[in-house]
């Protein structure tokens, strides 16, 4: 064991690796927020109260319709991702076309209802939702034990956030739906159905939101201010990679998971506030974000 | 503007012209607590409706009394808490303040409850200082504070065995005085204390602070945080594998809806101190179910809650015994300090001259899911602290008002 800055490089290697395990968190959520402001220009305020639901979904699966933690993977996002249709259809669509701050207003009341109304119902203590047994238990790693159950969160959330990127970057599909954001005019000439697209555009990054609830559920408590506490961390790493900005948002959202992982070994009194120094660092720096072009 | 604050100042001058004539049996009673956040299902609502029931079963509106009850949220900030009650104080004629959990806002509002002559008779906040070098002649610390705590635990759990500890602390005035009064307890048994990591208010994740206390090898992590913190970190300690590697998990301060949140599955074996429980005798479960019939979500009360109840319902009999409400906080304290407790909750106490109420503090463990026979079956008495053992001497006190 060699000792660095105090404490041995052991110790530090599991310190990283717990700091990309909740970057793995920050990656998928600011990813659904940076998809819905890329596509739509929308600040999605309700994206923390859309995890929160997420989770809440995967606690009544199993509660009520006696449906494990897999299903729930699949079924928490769907039903997410079709309450968040049914937002943008019936609300958020009249906004179109107005200034941003229509829209996070709106998305910002919504999430305060949906949070009071859980809240209302549930308390703020939060309900238990156990590990799913194939996954309980740990590995000894040498340097730290690993809970299996955060490994399958890191190589799962790479996976889905991976794969995202590849579908709006590198496809047809995704291709049209740039194409939308920058000229949709244009793009509905070819007779491609443009509100149609952001609506499920919507859909899908809210589902991303529900699926990191989903996954989350296991470690925090399924809590109704589980994604406020959140949200704002996120924006702050949606802002410094960069609004709008896929991958930008995956590799910031790692990257300040480390950064917050060394600063909860160096001074944990900061850890809640480091993310923040960042971002105002960024914003001086860079005003467009570590990855964003500058209009 | 100017006309306004002429008519309240009016109004307010006729109030009182005319309660000097009548006697004033008007009561105000300000509940200030977390109502949406981390602590909320420890006071919050739960407390408003403690202090009502107290106002109800009291029997003071059958003598003439006119008592109301009115909430609001300090969301953790001291200067929100102290601009809330100075708002009570000057405009709404609050009397009393009660519950006010976190120690960093209950130190905020003490000052401001004196300063005007008040009441306040704190249930949620932790801090020791509250009886201690910041007492009051107008504050009652009712239902358990840090040296209990520490007292309790940490002394059984050094005693035990647990001779090592390493801290997760919350970072502010409640979690850095649970600490430095558990490490106390801990060096005064025996015990040394090997480090401490001090986390921010509200941590999602506990992984890198637990990592760091499973590094330090010690016997025993004490968690000297609550509410949300502690759940937080009771069920990653699980998923780390703390206790099966020979650790043991101290929650020092931990209530009942915790245990709840977390189910017996994560949370069985926890041992910690605790001053009421709602399964102890008729009384308190009498209490309990109807203190539940009339909660949303169906909690049975925390000791905060069941606090709130037992020192509204005192300072009310206090009132009683005076025949009017004498617009002088200290003097209804000082009542309150000469009358001897007895309710169905705390069973029989006494108020110290610090601002100290004394009752029994009891030492909980969670039972495995075997052993429970249903929701909220949660607690095993292991001990009970008796009275006079469970709170700081007055010979250790450093309280102005104690007459050495």
């Amino acid at each position: 064991m060699i000792p660095l800055l105090g404490i041995s490089t052991q110790a530090l290697f599991g310190q990283l690796l717990l700091g990309l395990i909740n970057g793995a968190f920050y990656a998928l959520l600011s990813l659904g927020l940076a998809v819905i402001f890329g596509m739509l220009n929308i600040i999605n305020f309700a994206h923390g109260a859309l995890y929160m639901v997420g989770a809440f979904c995967a606690y009544f699966l199993l509660n009520l319709l006696g449906l494990n933690y897999w299903f729930a993977l699949i079924i928490s996002p769907l039903v997410v991702g079709l309450l968040g249709i049914v937002i943008e259809r019936t609300m958020l669509q009249r906004l179109a076309g107005l200034d941003h701050l229509y829209g996070l207003l709106l998305t910002f009341g919504l999430a305060l209802i949906i949070q009071g109304v859980f809240q209302n119902y549930f308390g703020s203590s939060g309900l238990p939702y156990a590990i799913p047994r194939e996954l309980t238990g740990g590995t000894n790693l040498g340097f730290m034990f690993l809970p299996n159950y955060r490994g399958w969160v890191i190589i799962f959330s790479l996976i889905v956030c991976l794969a995202t990127w590849f579908m709006i970057e590198k496809t047809r599909l995704g291709a049209y739906l740039r194409a939308a954001t920058e000229n949709p005019a244009l793009v509905r000439a070819f007779g491609i159905n443009v509100p149609r697209m952001v609506t499920l555009t919507y859909g899908f990054g809210v589902a991303l939101a529900a699926l990191a609830g989903v996954l989350a559920a296991p470690i925090n408590q399924v809590r109704p201010l589980m994604g406020a506490d959140f949200i704002i961390v996120v924006f702050a790493v949606v802002v410094i990679g960069g609004m709008g900005s896929i991958m930008g948002s995956i590799v910031t959202g790692f990257m300040l998971g480390l950064i917050e992982g060394l600063t909860k070994v160096f001074y944990p009194e900061a850890s809640n506030t480091v993310i923040f120094v960042i971002m105002a660092i960024v914003l001086l720096v860079r005003p467009a974000g570590l990855f964003g072009r500058t209009a | 503007m100017k006309t306004s604050v002429a008519i309240v100042a009016l109004a307010a001058a006729l109030a009182w012209a005319g309660s000097a004539a009548a006697q004033n049996k008007n009561v105000k009673i300000g509940s200030l607590s977390d109502q949406s956040s981390l602590y909320a299902d420890i006071g919050g609502p739960g407390s408003t409706v403690a202090a009502q029931m107290a106002v109800e079963d009291s029997g003071m509106a059958a003598k003439g009394w006119k008592i109301e009850v009115i909430a609001a949220d300090h969301q953790n900030k001291p200067d929100v808490g102290v601009s809330i009650v100075r708002q009570w104080f000057d405009v709404e004629k609050v009397d009393v303040v009660v519950d006010v959990p976190n120690s960093g806002v209950a130190l905020a509002v003490n000052n401001v409850i004196k300063e005007k002559n008040k009441v306040f008779l704190n249930s949620g906040a932790g801090t020791s200082d509250l009886t201690n070098k910041a007492c009051t002649p107008n504050t009652i610390h009712w239902t358990y504070d840090t040296y209990a705590l520490a007292n309790g635990t940490g002394n059984a759990l050094t005693k035990g065995g647990g001779d090592t500890w390493f801290f997760l602390t919350a970072d502010y005035a409640f979690g850095a005085a649970l600490e430095r009064d558990t490490t106390n307890a801990v060096t005064k048994a025996g015990g040394k204390v090997l480090g401490t990591v001090r986390h921010p208010l509200n941590s999602p994740d506990f992984s890198s602070f637990l990592l760091q206390a499973q590094n330090s090898k010690a016997k025993v992590i004490g968690l000297a945080n609550a509410g949300g913190d502690t759940t937080n970190a009771v069920k990653q300690a699980s998923e780390f594998g703390i206790t099966q590697g020979g650790q043991t998990l101290a929650a020092l301060l931990l209530f009942i809806t915790d245990v709840h949140a977390l189910g017996l599955n994560a949370s069985q074996g926890l041992t910690f101190t605790e001053t009421f429980y709602w399964d102890m005798n008729d009384g308190t479960r009498a209490f309990s179910k109807k203190f539940a019939s009339r909660m949303k979500n169906g909690n049975v009360p925390t000791m905060v809650q069941a606090g709130v109840y037992s020192a509204v319902l005192h300072y009310l009999k206090a009132l009683d015994a005076l025949g009017s409400n004498p617009n002088d906080g200290a003097k209804v304290v000082a009542k309150m300090k000469e009358m001897p407790v007895d309710d169905a909750i705390f069973g029989k106490g006494n108020i110290r001259e610090d601002g100290r109420n004394i009752h029994p503090a009891y030492l909980f463990q969670v039972k495995k899911p075997s052993e429970s026979k249903g929701p909220w079956d949660y607690y095993i008495t292991k001990a009970t602290i008796p009275a006079d053992q469970a709170f700081r001497p007055l010979s250790e006190s450093e309280c102005p008002l104690v007459k050495k």
